[in-house]
């Protein structure tokens, strides 16, 4: 377990971004034992354990992890894992038993009544699984809410929240009651409320999990399409894994109060840390979530148009291959050359390969999910360039292993 | 097959139960043990006799007698600041109904009644408060009117404090509840001795007594309405940085309401209840007409005042149930 959180956390350090969210040793216990000191009093002992043996209940169990700016970090689990506790804790609506809350490099837990109201206010804006929305009002001036309690003057921040309720799609709506709105809308109006303050930090707490499974979907584009502009901090709480690995950018994966893996999704598809979790993944069409960035090799000979033949042909000797991939300048993929083209252009007394570089198959870019890239790829026999957005090439894998990925029962296996 | 299993498992529930109960002496046999101890003490003492060893009754009734009349005494001028200040509210509310001409009355009446509840209660209302004046008992009624509204008036001031009181504090509810309950069930006669030695005769301990005894049902739906308050709601509104007095006034308050109102209904119907009883203390009104006809044997006199009274009540009660009902709609989610 502690292996899984190192991994997780050396990941992390590669993400750009500052972290904005820092968990440290936080413990939640209900029951008598959480007037002991927990930290030595539940040392080692399980959630079964706990609760036999000191009437308590083991909600969050020494939980500690990073969220970086612009983040989408997904707590997943079961029901009774702890995961909506969690998402509590960390503004404090369930008081955590000790450990640390870290909102850029202030404690939560050390806030008096009047900071930690104030710290909701700018830092957090939190979307509730049954919508939490205020009956007696208007979706107007539910959306508008966050910035009444602040005391923004009332044309003000209905300004404002018209203008949220039109980036959700639901302008003409303002004036009716909450209570009037399908399930869908109602969640667009908690989003919406949520954003309205604008706030780096979104807690979304089950959002999507009460709405019908078309709605569910279209709400989770809503938020995708939403994160491409917006760029905040997202910590998303939800029992779904295909949820998880369609919204996050790192998934905790927790289990009796405790994180038991934190990884990007295609991590925790191919080595899940334990059977729980390996149970999880087994719902999941892994050709659909794994990349091929995440299986691809790089390049065993790759080239330079600009290289002299002879250069060429001595690079492919070294490696014993038939064909290399060609570069240009600045690495965006040109195409292939074979060893009998180069020879013919060494003989021929040309400067530089670029008149044997062929085009033989187009490139499948990195961020293809397997299976994509082998309905596109299934013409062209064996090794496929890799590219990422801007074309540059940046490794290369084989037709046949993401033929095997895709139809085989086998773990995926990280290219090298 | 499946039931010798189910029939197993029942036992083997029942023996775990019993085995947990059997663990350590409990509390309710440590009591009874105390009981059975102390009652052997008494026989042992006293001999098994009909008539009950012992009478303090004498000593805590002059007890309570001299400490009322110290109250009285000692706070008097307390006593006389709060009469006055009640009775120039009381005179204030029964002038503005008896300076107003009655078909202005009876027309206001008939309009709200229409706009809350439908024409045809409005009819009935009408035809009401004719009867009522044809009985020739407008001024009882106009000033039995002025006692409900400021008993009302003061319930919901004092009561809705007490109850968004009990609905945060386990504790303070626990003490609370069965004060309530015996306000409700005491006999008010108990209570209209040291209400007149406090305020003396009229209208105002009418008031007093008239509070004593209706006030806890705006007390117990103010604190069931905040009680009964969505929890979702209150998180969602806390999270976003809500203080508790935000959290009352904007949150709980408005979607206790409407059973706030039903609350307070009943807390009218229970003042006009006792408008009999309050007159024994001086209350005018209908009360006083029915108390007066009762005491010389009229019948007649005495129903018509009652039925002033039942007319009152079913205005009353119909016109502010619609309206809390309206509310509560509003609310549906």
């Amino acid at each position: 377990m502690s292996q899984a959180i190192e991994d997780g956390q050396k990941l992390s350090a590669s993400t750009n971004g500052q972290v904005r969210v820092s968990v440290r040793g936080l413990w939640k216990v209900f029951g008598p034992a959480a007037d002991s000191d927990v930290g030595e009093t539940l040392k080692g002992k399980t959630k079964d354990e706990v609760q036999d043996e000191l009437d308590s209940v083991l909600a969050l169990h020494d939980v500690s992890f990073d969220v970086h700016q612009g983040e989408t970090f997904v707590v997943m689990g079961l029901s009774g894992s702890g995961k909506s506790t969690l998402v509590r804790c960390l503004i404090r609506l369930i008081e955590p038993t000790t450990g640390q809350v870290i909102i850029d490099g202030e404690d939560l837990l050390s806030l008096t009544e009047e900071e930690l109201t104030e710290a909701r206010r700018q830092k957090t804006g939190m979307v509730f699984q049954y919508f939490g929305l205020l009956p007696h009002r208007t979706v107007i001036d539910n959306v508008a809410w966050g910035l009444e309690v602040q005391g923004v003057p009332r044309e003000d921040r209905r300004a404002r929240a018209a203008e949220l309720l039109r980036v959700v799609g639901l302008d003409g709506w303002e004036e009716y009651h909450a209570s009037a709105l399908s399930g869908g809308m109602q969640q667009r109006v908690g989003l919406a409320r949520a954003l309205a303050c604008d706030p780096e930090i979104l807690l979304m707490d089950e959002p999507f999990s009460a709405l019908d499974p078309l709605i569910r979907r279209d709400m989770q584009d809503e938020l995708i399409r939403l994160q491409e502009q917006m760029h905040k901090t997202i910590i998303f709480i939800t029992h779904d894994l295909a949820e998880a690995t369609k919204l996050g950018s790192r998934i905790a994966i927790m289990r009796d109060g405790a994180i038991v893996q934190i990884g990007t999704p295609e991590e925790i598809l191919a080595n899940p840390a334990d059977d729980y979790v390996a149970d999880f993944t087994q719902d999941v069409r892994t050709c659909s979530i794994v990349t091929v960035g995440y299986i691809m090799e790089s390049c065993a000979v790759q080239l330079s148009v600009a290289t002299n033949p002879n250069d060429a042909l001595a690079a492919l000797d070294a490696d014993g291959a038939d064909r290399a991939f060609v570069a240009l300048a600045e690495g965006v993929y040109a195409g292939e050359i074979t060893r009998a083209a180069t020879r013919q252009a060494a003989d021929s007394g040309d400067a530089t390969i670029e008149r044997a570089v062929s085009r033989r198959c187009e490139p499948v870019l990195a961020s293809l999910c397997i299976e994509d890239a082998l309905s596109q790829a299934w013409s062209n026999d064996g090794w496929i360039p890799v590219v990422d957005e801007g074309g540059r090439l940046v490794g290369n894998v084989e037709r046949d292993a993401l033929a095997r990925t895709v139809f085989s029962e086998e773990r995926v296996e990280a290219g090298v | 097959m499946a039931v010798m299993t189910r029939l197993k498992e029942t036992t083997a529930e029942i023996r775990e139960a019993t085995r947990n109960g059997a663990a350590g002496p409990s509390k309710a046999m440590l009591v009874l043990g105390g009981f059975l101890a102390f009652f052997l003490v008494m026989v042992l003492v006293w001999g098994p006799r009909t008539e009950f060893p012992l009478d303090w009754s004498r000593g805590i009734s002059r007890w309570i007698n001299e400490g009322v009349e110290a109250i009285t005494v000692a706070w008097g001028p307390v006593f006389d600041l709060v009469s006055d200040a009640v009775l120039r509210f009381l005179l204030w509310i029964e002038t503005a109904f008896l300076w107003t001409p009655w078909p202005v009355v009876i027309v206001g009446a008939a309009l709200l009644a229409w706009i809350t509840v439908g024409w045809k209660f409005s009819a009935f209302a009408v035809v009401a408060l004719l009867t009522t004046g044809v009985f020739g008992l407008w001024e009882s009624a106009m000033e039995t009117m002025a006692l409900i509204v400021v008993s009302v008036i003061l319930s919901i001031v004092v009561g809705i404090p007490i109850g968004v009181l009990s609905a945060r504090s386990n504790n303070f509810d626990a003490v609370l509840k069965p004060l309530l309950d015996g306000m409700q069930t005491m006999p008010s006669f108990v209570y209209l001795v040291p209400v007149v030695m406090f305020f003396g005769i009229g209208n105002v301990p009418a008031v007093f007594a008239t509070i004593i005894y209706a006030v806890p049902p705006t007390i117990r739906f103010t604190s069931l309405g905040i009680r009964e308050v969505s929890p979702q709601v209150v998180e969602a509104a806390r999270s976003f940085g809500t203080t508790p007095r935000q959290l009352l006034f904007k949150v709980q308050l408005p979607m206790a309401l409407p059973t706030i109102m039903a609350g307070i209904n009943q807390t009218t119907m229970m003042a006009l209840a006792m408008m009999v009883i309050a007159s024994l203390v001086g209350a005018g009104g209908l009360g006083e007409d029915v108390q007066r006809a009762l005491a010389r044997a009229r019948p007649g006199e005495a129903l018509l005042g009652g039925l002033g009274i039942v007319f009152l009540a079913i205005i009353i009660d119909r016109i502010t149930q619609a309206w809390a009902k309206s509310r509560q709609e509003a609310l549906r989610m």
